[in-house]
This record gives C-alpha cells, structure tokens and sequence, in this order.
C-alpha cells in the first residue's frame, strides 16, 4: 500500500499518449513541410485570426447568457427541500446524457425554414430566416452548454447556510443588500467554475457551427478543415487555442484566489 | 407570489431544455421527411433496426465502451494507489499532467493523437481503426477515474490495511479485501463515468477512428450532417427511452437502499 510502483504503468501511458502528442502538436506548429524550423505555419494560421476571434465572441456571449439564465435559477433551486433539489437536479442532466449531435440536430430542425418555429412567425407575419447565423448558433451553444452553469453554481449555493441570510436580514439587509453582500460573495466560486465549463467547450468546439451557422465557421470547424490537407498549420492553430484556453483558466484562477482571500 | 415566479421561471428552462427533444422524439413517428405532419408510422424505426451499419456501428460502440472503462478502471485504480504514494510537489506534477486530457479541449486532444497515431502507423505500418479509437478512449477514461477514486484514498484509514495484516492477511489478500473494499464506491463511480464517456464521445473518436471504423455518435454525424433523417429522430426516441428507464431503475434502487438502511 506505501508503494509507488503501481502508478508505473499510467506513468507511461501519460508519457506516450499525453505528452508525446502534444510534444508533436508543438513540433508541427514550429515546423515547415520538410521539417525545418519555421514560422510560416503560424504566418498561414493568421489568416483564420478574423475566425477565431469571432469563436471566442461567440463563447462569450453564450457563456453570459448561459450565466443569466442560470445563476436565478440554481438559487431558487437551492432554496428546495433537499428531496426537490434531488429531482429538478436529475431532470436537468436527462438532455445531458443525449448525444450532442442529435441535441444540435434538433434545433436545426426546429429552426430550419418552413419548420415550426418559422411558420409560427409567419402566422404573425414575421418573415426572418432563423437558421444560418449566429444566432442560431448561440441558441445551440446555450441550450448544449446551459446545465453546464446550473450544476456547478447549484453545488456551491446549496451549501450555503439559510441562517447565514437570516443573520444578515435580523442586522438589517434589504433582499438586494443581502444579495450583495452575502450570497453573491459566496457564490463566486460556482461562477468561476460554471464559466469555465461553459467558455472552454464553447470556445472549442466544432460542428455546432457546421450545422447551424451557415457559412459562418467556428475555430474548431477550422482546425479539423485545415488538418485534413495541412498539418502544420493545423497544429499552429490549435497551439494558439491552446495558449489562449490555458491562459484563461489561469486568469479564472488567479480571480478565484483573488476572491477566496477577500 | 415569489414562489409562483420561480416555479414559473423553471418551468420555462425546463420546457427550453426538453421540448426540443420531445419534438424530435414526436416526429420520429411522422410519415413524411419534412415538418408537415403526413400521418403516424413506424417504419422509421423499422429502417433504423433493419440499417446493417448502424447496428454495426452500435455494436462497435458497446465493445469500446466496454473494453475502455474496464481498463481505464484497472489502471485508473492503479494509478490512484500509486500516485497518492508520491509526495510533495511530484504528487501535484503527475496530478497536472494527468488532468491534461480533461482540461484540454477535446480537439486538441484529437488532433495530438491523430498526429500520434500516424506517425507511429507509418513507422509501424498500420492504420488507425478499432484499436487507436480504444487507446484514445481510454487516453481521455482513465483520468476520471482517478478524480474520483483519490478522494476515497484520502478518506480510507491506512491502519485497516495494517490491522488486516497483523490479523494474517498475506499483502495481496489485505489489498483485494480490505483496501479494494473500502475504494469500492469510488472505483464503481469512476468506471461509470468512463463508460457513459465513451458511449458518447465524438470528436476524439472522429480524429481517431481512420476511415472506416464507426462508432455511433460517428454514425449519427453522417445521419445528421447538412441533411433531414428521420432515422435520427427515432435513434433519439429510443436513447431517451433508455436514460429515463436508467434513471427511473437506479432511482428504485437508492430508495430501497435508504429504505433497508432506516431498518
């Protein structure tokens, strides 16, 4: 039981199967076709830089609105009898356990023209075409990503302590004032997590753009386009994602700790 | 009247979360391929049962899923053992490092071991199929468990083992019924996760499948890509119909348990 050696065998796949490709991305991204050291990779990547600002845009706005919705609705939920939190808790996760793909198939259909959505409009009068564009895409992303936020700032705002409001009320607080200062504070930690959950899977991910953004593509959607013909370009691309995601969840990090010392 | 608003308020997010889906299970049964409604069939799902490639495809998906979690729990386990046993700042190192694939986004770690995978096949000469997809799948499995089995190591008492010793156990008996035991939980849980991981993923299987092994989420991009396929809808009747039976069994389950505990 005091023994190291069991660890031996992961020790090694973790070399060979987490290390060495990663090591391979970065040799790639540095590296022309003939594999001289290059930078022309990085030179071709920057093309793509209008793409990969505008995913990240799109991660951004998700990941708010995401906090939006959900931030109200993991209070309220946490203020349940613990039976209750049970049940709305397992109901949020059913979607999550659909495929991806299928889930994002069903708002193409939903969206598509001459589909529910649109002829409803049309009954008003309203005549827009729903699919193909950004919006459809943040729809998608909020709808994939939204259980995402609930269950992490759930798990943090159950454990905090009803008499703990109480207290601030019998001092004096209004509702906002106890907001502020006392739920709001100790929530930050399910906030940084749900933000994270939810930026870095949005940021990166492909084909939800593919099925209902049009012509308008995701960075993903470009790593996989490129990889098929040119690899090193391909890996400059993700190495950017990569800096770009770590550093991220660096700054998630530090404001985390940031928070839990004030 | 506040409470009204909340229930109100979820009401709403859960009818976002799941009419979607409802649609999508309701025209599974439509006659016809587009959104008017032609009339109640069931041949879709008569197609999806009777389509060769995509039972085959499931079949693939269920040996993976299988095969992965239990090795990724074999050595997940292991690991957790060995690992917790390392002290200091080389503890924290392999934890960062072992965490990569989970902190990664899954492209990047689809296209590093499509790099990976390649290389090694044109050196090794083969292609990537059944067997890349397995070790990808257990790559991205095997972190998991170890999340969740290191938490029941720090909770477990190391004198068990000891006693368990003195008491004549030889050290291999000590580990397979005391140490095993008391991990138990933490093995079972990271051994689900793994495999309903598995059974899902996509982007990790697409870079590293080669071009002709299917798995099923594979099999459902081909279905859905820039195309209506009724076939889909019904595969998505049917898997829903499978995590509520799941839900409701394992539901059934904890509440005889916390019945026989209150006895």
């Amino acid at each position: 039981m005091k023994s190291k050696r069991p660890a031996i065998p992961y020790l090694g796949w973790m070399l060979v199967f987490t290390i060495v490709p990663l090591i391979m991305v970065v040799y790639y991204a540095f590296t022309d076709k003939q594999g001289h050291f290059s930078l022309e990779a990085f030179s071709n990547a920057s093309v793509y830089s209008e793409v990969f600002l505008y995913s990240l845009f799109i991660a951004l706005i998700s990941t708010l609105i995401c906090l939006l919705l959900g931030y109200p609705l993991a209070y309220s939920i946490s203020r349940c009898s613990e039976r209750a939190q049970k049940m709305i808790i397992m109901f949020l996760m059913v979607p999550m356990w659909m495929n991806f793909l299928l889930r994002i198939y069903a708002w193409v259909l939903i969206l598509q023209n001459y589909g529910p959505l649109d002829m409803l409009l049309n009954l008003f009068g309203i005549d827009v075409t729903l699919i193909g564009n950004s919006g459809a895409v943040i729809v998608g992303m909020v709808y994939e990503f939204l259980p995402f936020m609930i269950l992490p700032l759930h798990t943090v705002m159950s454990k905090i302590d009803n008499s703990l409001i109480e207290a601030a009320q019998d001092l004096g607080c209004n509702g906002a004032y106890v907001f502020r200062k006392v739920i709001f504070p100790l929530s930050v930690p399910g906030i940084i997590s749900g933000v994270t959950m939810v930026f870095v899977p949005t940021a990166s991910t492909f084909l939800v753009a593919q099925y209902l953004g049009g012509t308008q593509f995701m960075i993903g959607d470009v790593i996989e386009r490129v990889f098929q013909s040119d690899h090193n370009t391909g890996s400059a691309i993700a190495v950017v994602l990569l800096v770009v995601i770590l550093g991220f969840l660096v700054f998630m990090n530090r404001f985390g700790d940031k928070e839990a010392v004030n | 009247m506040k409470k009204i608003g909340q229930k109100i308020y979820l009401g709403i997010i859960m009818a976002f979360l799941y009419l979607p889906i409802f649609y999508l299970i309701a025209y599974s049964f439509n006659d016809g391929k587009t959104s008017v409604w032609k009339g109640f069939t069931l041949k879709w799902y008569t197609a999806l049962f009777n389509d060769a490639q995509i039972m085959g495809s499931l079949k693939n998906t269920l040996i993976i899923a299988v095969l992965a979690s239990l090795i990724a729990t074999v050595l997940g386990t292991a690991a957790a053992i060995g690992i917790y046993n390392f002290k200091g700042g080389v503890r924290t190192a392999i934890q960062n490092v072992s965490n990569i694939p989970i902190i990664n986004p899954e492209i990047v770690t689809g296209v590093s071991l499509m790099l990976l995978f390649t290389f090694a096949g044109v050196m090794m000469g083969f292609e990537m199929g059944f067997w890349t997809v397995l070790l990808a799948h257990i790559g991205f499995c095997t972190p998991y468990v170890i999340l969740s089995v290191t938490p029941r190591l720090r909770q477990m008492d190391s004198s068990l083992y000891e006693a368990a010793l003195d008491l004549g156990c030889s050290p291999a008996q000590a580990f397979f019924k005391v140490v095993l035991h008391e991990l138990m939980p933490g093995i079972l849980s990271g051994l689900l996760i793994s495999f309903t991981y598995s059974l899902d993923d996509f982007v990790i299987t697409y870079f590293t499948r080669g071009s002709r092994f299917q798995t099923l989420p594979i099999q459902i991009y081909t279905m859905t890509h820039q195309r209506i396929n009724p076939k889909a809808n019904a595969l998505s009747a049917l898997m829903f119909v499978i995590v509520i039976a799941i839900l409701i069994i394992s539901n059934f389950a904890s509440i005889r348990k916390s019945k026989e505990a209150t006895r």
